[in-house]
């Protein structure tokens, strides 16, 4: 009896051990589980211009036009757009079955409220709505943009792939002040915001959206068709790499969008895992100058710093393997339309004597240059302590401040002299997919106070952004491109450095990731879960 | 007794007040800005200032310190910069992870430290006392996050027997929370069995020694009775003292290794708000751990009356 009583207590105890243990029903899903490189802590995509954010709205908005791999513009929410002959209308008609994700059809008031909220942020925007005239809504799915002069700006604009990104949001949501986040998350896009299980700090959850109508025809970067083969993407934060890739391994994630170079030997080694390097244009490293205070104040010092560089040596300090950077001297990233070496003959090619002889010229007084050098992101930690390097190696004397990134971040918003808190140049990487134009290139804004911090303040610089901006003819677009290139050399604002990529490590299961600038989840097929 | 206890309670008000300056303080005096980080690295000045003011980051230092501190008078402990969150929501979003985190860890340092300490201190001299004593200075000597990587290589990767990282909640099956939840435990557990054996054999040595102690042998008691009964129990103040030592410790390690076992604790809470300066939810999580502690320590106070009669409050 007792025997009896004992084993059915076994019996039920294994029962429940065993549903306990056994897979819920819902998550035999398919659920792509990928470790992104920040956690998501803000939700508003034209608020900030942190990656994450507009990778988060790239899976919950959509955008009237995208940039496909050639750097062509193509329309996405929009069916047709026409162009008037006097280049000043611009009509456009939304595709038939646009909803949000509360089953409302996307209208034409909804996307011009949202064009507004962008341009007042994003600094491509506000170009380009200088140009604007007015914004006319001709019927719910078209409207019209009336320019008060020709510009080539308004689908590059709105096509533009990287922060911000003209995400359409609904006109409620697109009405709130710029300045002001918004948390509500109703998109059309090809994934939905699951807000009751977003836990920041461990995960952000999206479905795929079952309303969503794809475009016709193969996605390409961001352009194409959007269409969602897996049921749920889970973004978990797991902010220590080695754990990250711990869990690939094991099978815990399936996807990590930025391992650092130094683990991907271990990745290699691993038979279910693959590096994929989905992002062909790649990130560039940046020197940036502050040029309110001496010595840089004085553009022939700081042209000795593009004789003392060159790129190589920060690549191999920072990313190592050759396999994943490449010299590039064309300021507007190799590999695209605006893609130049004009004016670089000579330059970048640590010709130390040319520099120490300009800086004689410049009758620089040996003041330290107070380099910012952040310590706490692996992929920038070694380019301040190479440019010390070759900086005194061309001359110069260098006070190489190390600090968080976070704290850069708040110094080099300071104008205040460099031995009052403030600073002389720091090191950054740059998203090519950010600086393909000289609109869209933030560090090439020469326009003083209303510049990026650095604020450089020249005229001939800000006429050939203008000219840019007015141009429509590719050939004429290069051209001014070109002699932007060739300003910069005399009047630096920046030293670019090279370009450099980071595979993407996903488990063998895991395919149809699509090469572009920006991490997407269309299109990603997972075998088993 | 109950009007010490009330002492101890309001004698913790001026022991937060300062703690709450001392956080504040150190955080305005920390380099950083929270809106240059939130505007992110397209951003121009007038975005960092917009932000700024936004946030009420441009008032003076005082004033910005009289308005939290009233609204922590009232209950309200601000809201996350970063989040838009209030604060004391995303403490109890995060806080189970800890507590679980920390009760496992708490009974699995005491239930093998203890009868280890008193094994050691019952068997001096011998090689089960070097062996616990030497696991000890290593215990002590190794870094958290060694322990934590070194633990998942094996256990994790190498025999695959458990989760690299991740919590599962309770409610969402005890199975996975409690397989989550057993390399993290070992790996905070080690520091605090190491300083708990120590003390714990120390303390018994010195009880063993005692005369009540060699009369209880003397009655012909078998030394289990005489360890457990006679030298643990009077032994057992300064035990009690270092478990509360060790809670304080627990709080600084649950840091770390929730940051190598990817837990949404209230330590990356911690370290995630820090590195954001995220300065309402470092501010309410400093203030949180410092009433956890002084809780501690008025219950590691009462405990001892009851371990020894002779002591009264």
């Amino acid at each position: 009896m007792k025997l009896t009583r004992a084993l059915t207590v076994a019996g039920a105890l294994t029962l429940a051990g065993v549903l306990a243990l056994a897979p819920d029903a819902a998550l035999a899903q398919t659920t792509l589980r990928v470790v992104m490189h920040s956690d998501l802590k803000i939700l508003d995509p034209i608020w900030t211009t942190a990656y994450i954010v507009r990778n988060h709205g790239y899976m919950i908005y959509d955008t009237l036009f995208a940039m496909d791999a050639k750097g062509d513009i193509h329309p996405q929410m929009v069916d047709k757009h026409e162009v008037s002959a006097d280049k000043l209308t611009y009509t456009m008609s939304l595709r038939d079955g646009l909803l949000w994700h509360d089953g409302q059809p996307v209208t034409a008031e909804d996307c011009v409220a949202s064009i507004k909220r962008w341009a007042a942020k994003d600094s491509m925007g506000q170009k380009m709505v200088a140009f604007v005239k007015e914004f006319q809504v001709v019927n719910p799915k078209s409207f019209k943009i009336v320019l008060k002069e020709p510009t080539g700006l308004v689908l590059p604009a709105l096509g533009k792939p990287s922060s911000n990104v003209p995400f359409m949001m609904p006109k409620r949501v697109a009405e709130t002040d710029p300045n002001t986040q918004i948390s509500d998350t109703i998109g059309s896009g090809p994934f939905i915001f699951k807000k009751d299980e977003w836990k920041p700090g461990d995960k952000v959850v999206y479905v795929r959206n079952p309303n969503y109508k794809p475009r016709a025809g193969a996605p390409s970067w961001m352009a194409g068709g959007k269409v969602v083969k897996v049921d749920r993407v889970e973004w978990r934060a797991i902010p220590d790499h080695q754990t990250a890739i711990n869990a690939l391994l094991a099978g815990e994630i399936d996807y990590i969008e930025a391992p650092p170079h130094d683990l991907l030997p271990v990745l290699k080694k691993d038979p279910n895992v693959r590096l994929v390097r989905l992002n062909q244009l790649g990130g560039q490293y940046t020197f940036r100058f502050n040029t309110l205070h001496k010595p840089f104040d004085n553009a022939k010092v700081r042209q000795a710093v593009w004789y003392a560089f060159n790129q190589e040596d920060f690549l191999k300090a920072v990313v190592g393997d050759p396999q994943y950077y490449t010299l590039c001297k064309a300021m507007f990233v190799c590999g695209t339309p605006l893609e130049s070496t004009k004016g670089m003959e000579g330059l970048l090619e640590s010709n130390f004597e040319k520099s120490k002889a300009l800086l004689r010229e410049a009758g620089y007084d040996g003041t330290p240059i107070v380099l910012l050098h952040s310590t706490d992101l692996v992929v920038l930690a070694n380019l301040a302590p190479v440019a010390k390097n070759l900086l005194e190696k061309g001359g110069f004397k260098v006070d190489m401040q190390s600090m968080d990134w976070q704290t850069l971040v708040a110094r080099r918003a300071k104008k205040d002299p460099p031995d009052k808190g403030g600073w002389h140049a720091f090191l950054t990487s740059w998203t090519a997919a950010d600086i393909l134009t000289p609109v869209m290139a933030g560090f090439f804004n020469a326009g003083c106070d209303k510049a990026m911090f650095g604020w450089p303040c020249d005229k001939e610089i800000e006429s050939l952004r203008d000219q840019y901006a007015r141009e429509t003819n590719p050939a004429k677009l290069k051209a001014i491109a070109e002699a932007l290139q060739v300003r910069v050399t005399q009047y630096p604002t920046h030293i670019h450095l090279g370009q450099w990529y980071v595979p993407q490590a996903v488990r063998k299961n895991v395919t149809g990731m699509i090469e572009a600038p920006v991490t997407v989840f269309w299109n990603v097929e997972k075998k088993g879960n | 007794m109950y009007g010490y206890i009330a002492r101890r309670l309001l004698s913790t008000i001026p022991v937060m007040g300062v703690v709450a300056i001392v956080v504040f303080s150190l955080l305005r005096l920390t380099t950083g800005d929270p809106a240059a980080i939130i505007a992110g690295d397209s951003a121009t000045s007038q975005d960092v200032a917009d932000i700024r003011t936004k946030l009420g980051l441009d008032r003076p230092i005082v004033q910005q310190f009289a308005i939290w501190i009233a609204s922590v008078l009232r209950g309200d402990l601000g809201e996350s910069f970063f989040f838009k969150k209030k604060v004391t929501a995303l403490i109890a979003e995060r806080i189970e992870p800890t507590l679980a985190l920390a009760t496992c860890t708490i009974i699995l340092a005491v239930s093998l430290a203890v009868p280890l300490g008193v094994l050691a201190a019952w068997r001096r001299g011998t090689w089960i006392d070097r062996t616990v004593m030497g696991f000890s200075v290593l215990g002590f000597s190794v870094p958290v996050f060694v322990i934590g990587y070194a633990l998942i290589y094996v256990f994790a990767i190498y025999l695959s027997w458990l989760p690299v990282q991740g919590y599962q909640r309770l409610r969402d099956g005890f199975a996975g929370f409690i397989e989550r939840l057993i390399l993290p435990s070992i790996t905070l557990a080690v520091i605090l069995m190491a300083l708990i054996a120590r003390i714990t054999r120390a303390s018994v040595l010195e009880v063993l020694n005692a005369d009540h102690v060699r009369t209880a042998r003397a009655k012909g008691l078998n030394e289990l009775a005489v360890l457990g009964r006679h030298a643990l129990r009077n032994a057992a103040v300064p035990i009690v003292t270092v478990i509360g030592i060790a809670v304080a410790l627990l709080i600084g390690g649950v840091v770390v290794t929730e940051s190598v076992y990817a837990i949404p604790g209230l330590g990356r809470l911690t370290v995630d708000a820090v590195l954001a300066r995220d300065y309402p939810t470092v501010q309410a999580v400093i203030l949180l751990f410092s009433a956890v502690y002084v809780v501690i320590n008025l219950l590691v106070d009462l405990t001892y009356t009851l371990l020894d009669p002779r002591i009264r409050y």
